[in-house]
């Protein structure tokens, strides 16, 4: 699904159409990146968000397409939810969800409310993943992005970004740095000494990172 | 009157034999003079007081409303939607609601005027009414005919959909001090079903956002800031990527905010709606969008406070009227077997009643469904507990049922209490029971909780 990138004003009319488009071919690709996410990162479940019960042409295509790569990973888990019902059990009962596929919109909206669950924007990374080449970058987009008075004060969190770089070290098949980069980030967290604001420390930026590299072993 | 029928000596029999809780709850639940003061002698007697004459008349008249009725359409829906409704109709009689309810149920049959299971008659009764409340409705499965809900909002052209979402004390959740309100506007937008294939293996849906629709949701959620003392008022969109749509939403939220100038106006991006909802929901207060985030973030709100269970939500339509609605399914698995979570229905309610300017009434109510939850003592299944559906009922109506007019708000705290439970009173009455007895008699859904609020402990 893109973005409504085709929108027209009719302004004689005070109407704003917007046009939703999903193709088969696109919800085919995603749904195998993310089958294949899943089997390889050793994840038992795929679960697909979708409104389809009310588009139900153009969500029960990404269905359709979702179902058809789903049959052939046979150990892998498949199940559909409802995107409004699937916000509510992200916030009750997070744990039961494992990968999730969605179409765009309902992506931005999961991605968002499932890194405020697990902490913010400064520990989610992320990456955006293409046919020949891969970009990688902090996973949720809302909050403290562009703020030049985190920046000054040095009270940006580096976790995400880092996470995001291990991220990219697997993508490059270097498994053994990105393990170390993460464990290293993991530990100064589960610590808990070094902290940066949006984690209820006092920590600086600098502070955080340094930590880090002492615990790379 | 069952005194009408029987004689005193027969009445009195007919409340022996069942407990005396019930014969209370049944006095109230009439209103009837003969029925408190067969209930008070029943009490003397049980005391053994020699006093024969019983002053129940203002105390009577008291829990009586003499306010016209209004009549309001009821829909009970599907699966345990009639025996929430049945809970529904027992909490408003004995909280002495003026409503005369019309129900109707969906037919087996597509009506071919209105396209859908719904008659025309069951619509032409909203319509009348201007005010209704609907239970879960399960859409048959089928091709050829419109969603019911769809059919409802369509026909009685329902444009605001509002649920407050506020936490529960002694409901538990990960959040617990959620007070916020979500409208969303519920005819247009994503969900306008516009769908078309383009070729095989491409889909369009169009997303459509009038500047009518847009004024007439903000405006509406601008009155009720202002009518319910809310301070400020969030506009969710994603007017960075969609800008023609989503801006024109903002430019009439705009416009609207001018109008108020006492209340805050605010719009926030939704993923970072979602991330603050999630992460700290105090910071919002009201909260307008379009269809389709509208529907995602009612129901992540929902979530914040305990699901669909316990959520009210009452949709605003043209000309003033308002049907409210208990979101959740109906539950066809344990349908009948009374274990079934009416609040959301009640709470709903309460929403139709606030909207009838029948505030006493709706206070009553609200603070008896509070109360009986944050006791903790009957809860149903669906909320960690093990009450039925009736039992829970019984208890709200308790705590319903004993809310004293303002005329007796001079009343002593043990002449409130007698009062409460035993209907009529004397003062020889009153001096001879003690509160523990009185309190016994009432049966066991006394509590704590309502001898606090009669100030007895």
């Amino acid at each position: 699904m893109l973005w409504c990138d085709m929108e027209a004003s009719l302004n004689l009319l005070n109407l704003g159409l917007g046009r939703m488009v999903i193709t088969k071919f696109c919800s085919e690709r995603i749904a195998k990146y993310a089958f294949e996410y899943a089997y390889l990162n050793n994840r038992k479940k795929v679960t697909a968000v979708h409104k389809a019960n009310i588009m139900k042409l153009a969500d029960g295509l990404f269905l359709e397409s979702c179902r058809e790569v789903a049959k052939k990973y046979p150990g892998i888990t498949y199940n559909e939810i409802i995107v409004d019902n699937c916000c509510m059990q992200l916030v009750a009962k997070p744990e039961q969800f494992d990968v999730m596929v969605t179409p765009n919109l309902y992506g931005n909206l999961v991605a968002n409310t499932a890194a405020g669950i697990a902490g913010g924007t400064g520990v989610m990374p992320g990456g955006n993943v293409g046919a020949d080449h891969a970009v990688f970058e902090q996973g949720a987009s809302a909050g403290n992005v562009g703020k030049d008075s985190i920046v000054r004060k040095n009270k940006a969190n580096p976790v995400a970004l880092l996470l995001s770089s291990a991220m990219m070290l697997r993508h490059l098949q270097f498994p053994s740095f990105a393990d170390r980069l993460e464990t290293a980030v993991k530990r100064v967290i589960s610590e808990g000494k070094c902290r940066t604001k949006d984690l209820g420390g006092q920590s600086t930026t600098q502070e955080v990172v340094d930590a880090v590299i002492a615990k790379l072993e | 009157t069952l005194r009408s029928v029987l004689t005193e000596e027969e009445t009195f029999a007919v409340l022996q034999n069942i407990s005396f809780s019930n014969s209370f709850v049944a006095a109230s639940l009439w209103c009837f003079e003969e029925m408190t003061m067969a209930a008070a002698t029943f009490a003397k007697r049980l005391i053994g007081s020699r006093s024969t004459s019983t002053t129940a008349t203002s105390v009577a008249r008291a829990f009586c409303s003499t306010t016209t009725p209004i009549t309001a359409t009821m829909f009970p829906g599907d699966g345990i939607g009639p025996e929430i409704a049945e809970s529904v109709k027992q909490v408003f009689t004995t909280a002495g609601v003026p409503i005369n309810w019309e129900e109707h149920y969906v037919s087996a049959e597509i009506d071919p005027r209105t396209q859908s299971f719904l008659t025309w008659e069951s619509l032409e009764s909203v319509r009348r009414n201007k005010v209704g409340l609907k239970g879960p409705m399960a859409t048959p499965i089928g091709k050829g005919h419109r969603s019911l809900n769809l059919t409802l909002r369509k026909e009685l052209n329902l444009y605001a959909n509002v649920r407050p979402c506020y936490s529960l004390p002694g409901y538990k959740t990960r959040y617990d001090d959620v007070n916020l309100i979500t409208i969303r506007e519920n005819t247009e937008g994503e969900y306008s079903g516009l769908e078309h294939q383009v070729v095989r293996g491409v889909v369009e849906s169009l997303k459509i956002i009038t500047r009518q629709a847009s004024l007439r949701v903000a405006e509406y959620a601008f009155h009720y800031a202002k009518t319910h003392g809310r301070e400020r008022v969030s506009a969710i969109h994603k007017a960075n990527i969609m800008q023609k749509t989503d801006g024109l939403f903002l430019k009439c939220c705009r416009e609207v905010a001018e109008k108020y100038p006492e209340i805050t106006y605010e719009e926030v991006v939704i993923d970072n709606c979602c991330m603050m909802l999630v992460k700290n929901p105090a910071l919002f207060d009201v909260l307008v969008m379009p269809n389709l985030y509208g529907d995602i973030i009612s129901d992540l709100c929902a979530g914040l406070v305990g699901g669909l269970g316990l959520t009210p939500s009452c949709n605003i339509g043209e000309d003033g009227v308002a049907l409210a609605e208990a979101v959740h399914g109906s539950a066809p698995d344990i349908a009948g077997k009374n274990l079934a979570n009416p609040t959301a229905l009640l709470l709903s309610g309460v929403m139709m009643l606030r909207h009838l300017k029948l505030n006493e009434q709706a206070e009553q109510i609200h603070s008896a469904i509070i109360n009986t939850i944050a006791e903790g003592k009957y809860r149903t299944a669906d909320l960690g507990g093990s009450s039925t559906t009736t039992d829970f009922t019984k208890a709200i109506l308790t705590h319903s049922s004993i809310f004293l007019p303002s005329s007796m708000k001079s009343f002593s705290p043990k002449e409130k209490l007698v009062t409460a439970f035993m209907g009529g009173f004397t003062s020889q009455l009153v001096k001879e029971i003690s509160i523990e007895e009185c309190v016994k008699e009432a049966g066991c859904y006394a509590s704590n909780v309502v001898l606090q609020r009669f100030g007895c402990i």
